[in-house]
């Protein structure tokens, strides 16, 4: 078992992609001469040559559909996008034809189209590169979203998300590539239909995803000095939601508190809260609660951007309010 | 779920008896419900075809839980698009017989509150209590009205619950009692509704002697040319007495309900009758003032002998307007009552005794009765209830006409 950084790990998985099948292949705005805009794709562009890594001129939009129409011919291309923030420009592209053309077409055509892109807050690059929308995606029937937390879903979501039929947006927390930790030799693709229970516990269920796990489990060792066992739930593909395994452990620890770094109003901590009221009411032994992001464009000074975000102390303020101690 | 009684919490449907897609007409029985008081069988009030059912047998469900959607006949309300249930009339109680305590089942259209729904949204000092922990104390018994919660927002949680239910089992190290049978809840509710109306209501008690050797004399008569079957017994003639006594005297015939009377929509006289394993049951013989001695004497039949298998229907428990007590076939000179609330009278009967009695100068050997009326000051005064009591006699005293 090496060390790796979660950078190294999504390389990796390129690399292993760009190997094992040759219909795959790289795009995106400074993906090749550059290295990528976090340096995932450094070193790609002399091992596999400009055909397979492409550098894209400044157009979502026109990329991303490019994409699209390359699956569509038989490829198996995956588009990176610098941040979430600048998908938008290519909504219409993933909206309104990679979600849709299986459904529209009656089944007689399918995308096999991967979209990487960053997304998150924490490192200063302020409200028009920092938001975290992915909840945005997950309203959208047609598309996957999956959201790798950890080295080895780094490693093993893009494979599988490849052999998926249909188009999977894979959503990396900017703050994690730098993360680093042991990693197997022999990882390779993981699932991406189930959510992953990182820490069991008994007394609440701390439900996350991507760039906000780590501050979660952080806050659940905090509460675990304080007798408060908390159960961290990693959601892993934040559509289709795992709602087996979020009842299950709300069956077992009757409390939930969702960690989302995505706002509050309309949000996918809004759906889970939804459908737990929907699905577990005579399992709540005390009110849902939220950790969010203020509802504010993501501020650009670091005192600000930290008071924005999630954060452990508020994890575990909330968690002990849902417990009923004070303090 | 209906209310079958002032002190009803809860039923158990037992078996549904009309289906989704079966078309129903008021007073068609669709249910059995099972309660303290025996299986009831649950009258319909709407005409209409059965939308959807949403309790299932063996289900228990509090007092106010839609059991199901009816379709009605009637054209579909304004503001609801075609199809929609809500159109449908929730299956409810009788509208003549509001009990206070029991919720009426959630109205499938929205309606202005009533000032004491209002009044309990309002609460300030309403208990927190979470869903699991709400759940399991219906399941385990425990009372939460004067639990102090532990968890979020002070709400009483599940541990709260566990922990009260651990303190109630621990006085009593023996071995674990037998499951309650129908008689203990029975007990409890007799228990509970007696001690609300003698906590709540300000009772009097009125008792006069009548004279009922007319009436027995006609009685005697008209049996003989009766069949068997058919003979009346004096308690025909007293329900039929009080009923129509209580037209003169409307004031207690109804019910005290949020600090007001209602008048009872009908003369539906509650009769006690007494169960073979203890306890008892009032259920209602309705519009008894319109009833004829030989019809009225059927159905008290027909309700006693239904009340001992265990078949009432909902609306004779739900509604009566006033209670009759005859002890006097146990040899009882007088009975002073306990008024099943919301009710504001109970009427009670001693056993007929020949007695001396002084008329027209004589003193002469008579079959004497003795009414008595315990009847709620609130709902009336001293001097109506006499009004009542002297109407009983002096409809005693000319059988032919009752």
């Amino acid at each position: 078992m090496g060390t790796t950084t979660y950078r190294e790990a999504v390389r990796t998985a390129l690399t292993e992609a760009l190997v094992k099948d040759p219909r795959v292949f790289l795009m995106g705005e400074d993906v090749g001469k550059y290295g990528g805009s976090y340096a995932v794709s450094k070193g790609l562009l002399a091992e596999f040559g400009p055909e397979r890594i492409r550098d894209t001129p400044l157009s979502e939009s026109t990329f991303v559909g490019a994409g699209i129409g390359a699956a569509l011919g038989g490829m198996r291309p995956i588009v990176e996008v610098m941040t979430v923030n600048f998908s938008l420009l290519a909504l219409d592209q993933i909206v309104n034809n990679a979600a849709t053309i299986r459904h529209m077409s009656g089944g007689q055509f399918s995308i096999p189209l991967v979209i990487r892109m960053a997304t998150g807050a924490g490192r200063q690059l302020a409200a028009q590169h920092a938001h975290s929308l992915e909840g945005w995606y997950a309203h959208i029937p047609g598309i996957r979203i999956v959201a790798p937390a950890t080295l080895e879903d780094a490693r093993g979501m893009l494979w599988t998300a490849l052999e998926d039929p249909d188009p999977v947006l894979i959503f990396e927390h900017q703050t994690l590539y730098n993360m680093e930790g042991p990693l197997a030799d022999e990882a390779g693709a993981v699932d991406i239909d189930h959510a992953a229970i990182r820490r069991p516990g008994k007394d609440l269920s701390l439900i996350t995803y991507g760039g906000t796990l780590g501050k979660t489990l952080q806050a659940a060792e905090t509460l675990a000095s304080e007798g408060i066992d908390a159960e961290v739930i990693d959601l892993r593909t934040l559509r289709p939601l795992d709602m087996a395994t979020i009842l299950d452990s709300v069956k077992k620890t009757h409390r939930a508190v969702i960690v989302d770094e995505g706002w509050k109003s309309g949000s996918l901590s809004a759906e889970i809260v939804a459908r737990l009221v929907e699905h577990a009411f005579y399992e709540l032994d005390a009110p849902l609660a939220r950790v969010c992001s203020a509802e504010v464009p993501i501020p650009y000074p670091k005192h600000l951007e930290d008071a924005a975000l999630p954060q452990p102390p508020a994890i575990v303020a909330a968690a002990r309010e849902v417990v009923g101690r004070r303090g | 779920m209906p209310s079958l009684g002032a002190d009803m919490e809860a039923g158990t449907l037992v078996e549904w008896l009309k289906h989704p897609g079966d078309g129903v007409t008021r007073g068609d029985i669709i249910a059995v419900v099972d309660t303290a008081k025996g299986a009831i069988e649950i009258e319909v009030f709407e005409d209409g075809t059965i939308e959807s059912v949403h309790v299932k047998p063996g289900e228990k469900v509090p007092v106010g839980t839609v059991l199901a959607l009816i379709r009605g006949t009637g054209p579909e309300r304004p503001g609801h698009p075609p199809g929609h249930p809500s159109a449908a009339a929730a299956l409810r109680t009788p509208p003549a017989a509001p009990m206070p305590n029991a919720p009426a089942v959630a109205p499938a259209a929205p309606a202005a509150p009533s000032p004491a729904q209002a009044a309990a949204r309002e609460q300030p000092g309403r208990v927190r209590v979470s869903p699991l922990a709400r759940k399991l104390a219906a399941d385990l018994g425990v009372d939460l009205t004067h639990m102090t919660g532990t968890g979020a927002q002070a709400a009483i949680t599940r541990e709260d619950v566990e922990r009260a239910a651990a303190a109630l089992k621990t006085p009593a190290p023996q071995p674990p009692a037998p499951p309650p049978d129908r008689s203990t809840a029975m007990r409890a509710t007799i228990a509970a509704a007696m001690a609300r109306s003698k906590r709540e209501i300000p009772h009097y008690y009125l008792s006069t002697t009548i004279d009922i050797s007319v009436a027995l004399a006609w009685l005697r008569k008209e049996n003989e040319k009766r069949p068997i079957t058919q003979r009346l017994l004096p308690a025909a003639l007293l329900i039929k007495t009080v009923a129509l006594a209580l037209r003169d005297v409307p004031e207690l015939n109804g019910y005290w309900i949020d600090g007001g009377f209602r008048k009872g929509a009908g003369i539906h006289i509650g009769s006690a009758i007494s169960l073979r394993g203890g306890g008892l049951v009032a259920p209602a013989l309705h519009d008894a003032d319109t009833l004829d001695l030989t019809t009225l004497m059927r159905q008290l039949q027909d309700l006693v002998a239904r009340a001992r298998t265990g078949s009432l229907r909902s609306s004779e428990l739900a509604d009566p307007t006033i209670t009759v007590t005859n002890l006097g076939e146990q040899g009882v000179e007088s009975t002073f009552g306990i008024i099943y609330p919301p009710q504001v009278a109970l009427v009670g009967f001693g056993k007929i005794m020949e007695r001396p009695w002084i008329g027209s100068g004589k003193i002469e050997a008579r079959p004497l009765l003795t009414a008595t009326l315990s009847a709620d000051h609130r709902a009336s005064d001293g001097h109506r209830g006499g009004v009542f009591l002297t109407a009983i006699d002096r409809l005693l005293q000319t059988p032919e006409r009752l």
